[in-house]
């Protein structure tokens, strides 16, 4: 018998003829009872938690946010397809990954990227990225050193049932909460260690 | 009926009993120092990010319940696992036990032809001890998690499944970095922040160049073929983002039913954990998509004495684990003794559950003895997310390992036999009351106290950890006689 036929066969007699489970209990919440101001309001303060930056803005000022955000980086990487608006008042270099995808070492080299994301939960402080609009390939948001990320308010929703009912499960998923961190040496929270050690959130409100 | 099963192998059981192993860790003021700060810190952390959720019990008893639902469907939902992951081009392996595991990715490796890896922590790869056999086949293996790196330069073995290299202090981790990581910076000091990016740079190179990464997964979706990995440093999308190949080492109990059921498991697990309402990072992917991430995505699900614990009807729910080490951080034994002494990769209450029953309970070595190491106090079962009762099942697993050297002789029936003889008749009892009153009398002259603090085979068994009182001067029977 081969392992896989072996493993199901072992499972299946460890089980007994009629293996059975009672029903799963489904009363936890699935969204918070805030309303939109009360939910930014959540969501700005867990990013702060997490030692992220936040700007808020409209979608007048967004990309006045944007340069601000992006004061000082030279080499900026963008997703092919991000909304040329965003960047109109950043003073320096754009590389945009695609058609022709940039190299690792492309990455490494650029001081920051700039992306949208598909969902952000407030109670959890969490950013979503399902590599859908504006927001590329995994790789974008990971090799540069400072993660600037622009999330509309009707991306937020309350905690992480309500933002995992709104992603489409094969795609590829990063849930971000804060910038890179470890507490391995003596439970001493250090910020920032493989992945992006600044992350800047900007939250543009209508 | 789990003896009809086989059992698991690997770094499960080591080969000394529980009590001898725990008397060698007791005596490191340095580890029990760092253990209860730890312990204490993580713990706090937990209960204060627990209280924010008013819903915290109802999301125990949903995660129980899909658990106790994954396992009764186990063989049906791994089929299904499998025919989603390989429709989204991933490729799925099975094996038996830890060998086959370590020779079905030692394969996979060599079929790249990379003599280098890097690694997310992963609890499955040290179960099956992948290092060493990728190590043994030329292969080598770099473990990016901080602690992990720390444990591997050290060639340590973890002590605590969250935080493995909690046994060091930050002044022993920079020696360890600069006596054995070879770039580190000149002057390196104990600062934690300096010591991170010594190992970020250490780190960055491999990422970067890295064909293959290996990982383990916290969850697999069966519905769907997604593996779901948690982690903080960003190691870990480094490993499943940038290498051209993705071997993921999943044991057959990580499967959850649906997408849907990560809803529970993303609140239970981190604030479980590390104590945070969410862990920075959180990475799922679905087979393979083309133009992001690795193109060659194996996924390799191992029994290893999953299926014999599954055998046993109290024993089971040791399976629905998720590895968040709570119960570790609240328990006194695990406290004072620390990983070491289980001799396992999984340590602590759930590890005096887990381990000998992968192992089998009467297994020689410290399986036998794991359900003893508890003083059933029940802190582990009341902060377990998934409401496994570890209680329960040390007592189950207790009455296992008495039963399994029943008709032996032992210290305890010895002594429990010679008292039924004594006490089974009401004159030989007064008279060995009396005999053991007069014996004593000239002993507790010498002594002065009234307690004795070695008896001769077979109580020394129990005057090991206790000192035995010796009989009163006056039996209650004689005292009532003489005052009514």
């Amino acid at each position: 018998m081969n392992a896989r036929d072996e493993i199901l066969a072992r499972l299946r007699t460890a089980l007994g003829p009629t293996p059975s489970a009672p029903p799963v209990p489904r009363d936890y919440r699935v969204d918070d009872d805030l309303d939109d101001a009360a939910r930014l309001e959540t969501f700005v303060d867990r990013l702060v938690d997490y030692k992220a930056e936040v700007t808020r803005c409209t979608p007048d000022t967004l990309a006045e946010a944007v340069g601000a955000a992006l004061a000082g980086v030279e080499r900026l990487v963008v997703p092919g397809d991000v909304p040329e608006g965003w960047l109109s008042a950043y003073p320096g270099t754009a590389v945009a990954d695609g058609p022709q995808p940039l190299t690792v070492s492309d990455l490494d080299d650029a001081d920051a990227v700039l992306t949208g994301c598909a969902v952000a939960a407030a109670l959890t402080g969490t950013i979503v990225l399902d590599g859908g609009a504006g927001q590329g390939r995994r790789a974008l948001t990971l090799v540069p050193d400072h993660h600037v990320c622009v999330v509309t308010a009707d991306q937020v929703v309350g905690g992480v049932p309500a933002a995992i009912r709104r992603l489409a499960p094969t795609r590829p998923l990063t849930f971000i909460s804060g910038p890179s961190a470890t507490s391995d040496i003596e439970l001493n929270r250090v910020e920032g260690v493989h992945g992006p050690r600044r992350l800047h959130v900007i939250i543009v409100e209508s | 009926m789990s003896e009809r099963l086989p059992h698991g192998s690997g770094r499960l059981a080591g080969p000394r009993p529980f009590p001898d192993a725990a008397v060698v860790e007791l005596g490191k003021p340095q580890l029990r120092a760092n253990l209860h700060k730890a312990t204490h810190t993580i713990r706090n952390k937990r209960a204060r990010v627990v209280d924010e959720l008013p819903d915290w019990e109802k999301l125990r008893l949903a995660g129980s319940a899909i658990k106790s639902d994954v396992m009764a469907r186990l063989p049906e939902l791994l089929v299904q696992f499998e025919a989603a992951a390989t429709a989204a081009g991933a490729t799925v392996h099975w094996a038996r036990d830890a060998a086959e595991a370590c020779e079905v990715v030692t394969g996979l490796v060599r079929e790249t032809g990379a003599d280098e890896v890097v690694k997310v922590k992963s609890m499955a790869t040290q179960e099956i001890e992948l290092n060493e056999a990728l190590e043994a086949a030329g292969i080598t293996a770099t473990e990016t998690d901080l602690a992990e790196l720390i444990v591997q330069l050290n060639d340590d073995q973890p002590s605590h499944i969250l935080v493995p290299a909690i046994h060091y202090n930050r002044s022993q981790i920079r020696d360890i970095f600069t006596e054995r990581m070879g770039d580190a910076p000149a002057g390196l000091t104990d600062e934690p922040r300096v010591l991170a990016e010594a190992a970020r740079l250490h780190l960055r190179r491999k990422f970067l160049s890295s064909k293959v990464a290996i990982s383990g997964a916290n969850f697999a979706v069966a519905e769907t073929g997604t593996l779901v990995v948690l982690e903080s440093e960003g190691n870990g999308r480094m490993c499943l983002t940038l290498p051209e190949t993705l071997i993921s080492v999943v044991g057959v109990e990580k499967l959850l039913p649906s997408f849907t059921d990560l809803e529970v498991f993303l609140q239970l697990l981190p604030r479980s954990s590390t104590g945070e309402r969410m862990n920075p990072y959180t990475s799922m992917w679905t087979g393979v998509t083309p133009g992001d991430g690795p193109q060659n995505v194996h996924i390799v699900l191992i029994d290893n004495g999953r299926s014999a614990t599954l055998a046993d009807e109290v024993g089971r729910q040791a399976l629905h684990c998720i590895r968040c080490s709570a119960c570790m951080n609240v328990c006194p034994v695990y406290e004072r003794v620390g990983g070491h002494a289980y001799q396992s990769v999984y340590p602590g209450p759930i590890g005096a559950i887990l381990s000998p029953q992968m192992t089998g309970v009467s297994a020689s070595g410290v399986s036998s003895t794991l359900p003893f190491a508890s003083t059933l106090c029940g802190a582990c079962y009341d902060v377990c997310p998934v409401r496994i009762n570890i209680p329960e099942v040390l007592v189950h697993l207790r009455q296992e390992a008495v039963d399994a050297h029943r008709g032996k002789p032992s210290a305890e029936r010895t002594a429990m036999k010679a008292m039924g003889w004594v006490m089974g008749d009401r004159r030989r009892y007064a008279r060995a009351l009396r005999a053991a009153r007069a014996g004593s009398a000239p002993l507790a002259a010498v002594l002065r106290r009234r307690k004795v603090r070695r008896l001769p085979w077979p109580m020394s068994a129990w005057t090991a950890s206790r000192d035995a009182p010796l009989p009163a001067t006056e039996t209650f029977r004689d005292w009532w006689r003489r005052t009514r």
